[in-house]
């Protein structure tokens, strides 16, 4: 399957999606201008991976922003997610989110909240 | 001889404008279009000038995440000239001020009267809900709502207030029967 790598800047996230090495990965900035398209690739890749998905899947997301246009997209791949796991494969979320960011970790029980997905809440530092 | 009394004026203008950007402790002010490398340029300009005053890490993000919803929303929502093409962004007046004991984001700008109604129930129900009614808002709003065109989520307000911790203030000015104005403030603690 295709891997995706795109590298983040100051208004996109960085983002691996490699199936072979089972990485999945969101992480940065999130705030493009045109998120519907920005994040199509994304969807798309989660539904041809829906095919023949891992044994295990993990996505681990690690942002230290995202607006608000890119927070219903971000909930667009978890709804994929719980899909997944509906289908009775193994998924895991990971919520990263630095130690000192309450919003981010709040981001992440709102999101564990509405979607129907195990869910993880790993708090770092910055430092 | 008009045209030095006009230069008078206008020089008296500006130093006016400077003395009362400075009496509020305006940081910014813009009207124009916003696009995105509008957006971008704010934000990053607001960031490093927090970064240089050491600006706690949670106040910048606010302030960061508050910029951008206020920004997005005069470009996604601002009425525009009949003449205008699809393409055109919003345009409206943006101002930060930064003061004692929090900062002040501002908007203005021009919508068809006939909203005000909706916007106004908005704005009231999101400014009666405590946090948790805020999430709870904010979560059925993102299961439901849809994106736009213009790619808004209907979010914008309810992540303001939810951020902030505080009401929206708001306004709204008479411009003619069709149009009206629509000032929005919203204030970030600095503690």
């Amino acid at each position: 399957m295709q891997v995706i790598k795109i590298k983040g800047s100051d208004d996109t996230p960085t983002i691996i999606l490699d199936a072979e090495n089972n990485i999945m990965e969101i992480s940065g900035r999130s705030l493009p201008e045109d998120v519907a398209s920005f994040y199509e690739p994304v969807l798309e890749w989660l539904d041809e991976y829906a095919q023949s998905p891992n044994e295990k899947t993990i996505l681990d997301f690690k942002l230290v922003y995202f607006n608000t246009a890119s927070s219903k997209l971000l909930l667009d791949i978890l709804l994929k997610l719980e899909d997944l796991s509906d289908e009775g494969n193994e998924v895991l979320v990971r919520w990263h989110y630095p130690d000192d960011d309450e919003d981010m970790e709040e981001a992440g029980e709102e999101y564990a909240d509405i979607v129907d997905v195990p869910f993880e809440q790993i708090s770092y530092s910055l430092d | 001889m008009a045209e030095i009394v006009n230069r008078h004026n206008f020089l008296d203008f500006v130093y006016d404008f400077y003395l009362k950007m400075k009496s509020k402790d305006v940081n910014l002010v813009y009207e124009g279009e916003i696009t995105h490398q509008i957006t971008k340029a704010f934000t990053s300009l607001t960031e490093s000038k927090m970064l240089r005053e050491e600006e706690p890490n949670t106040v910048q993000k606010k302030v960061f995440h508050v910029m951008v919803e206020c920004l997005q929303n005069i470009s996604k929502h601002a009425s525009q000239p009949e003449t205008a093409t699809d393409e055109k962004e919003g345009k409206g007046i943006f101002m930060i001020s930064k003061g004692e004991s929090e900062y002040l984001v501002t908007t203005g700008n021009t919508i068809p009267t006939e909203k005000i109604d909706g916007l106004r129930y908005m704005l009231e129900n999101i400014n009666n809900l405590d946090k948790e009614g805020l999430k709870k808002l904010y979560k059925q709003q993102i299961r439901e709502g849809r994106l736009s065109e213009k790619g808004g989520a209907g979010l914008g307000f309810i992540d303001i207030a939810k951020k902030t911790g505080r009401p929206l203030e708001y306004h709204f000015l008479t411009v003619d029967k069709d149009e009206s104005f629509f000032v929005l403030t919203s204030s970030i603690s600095r503690k």
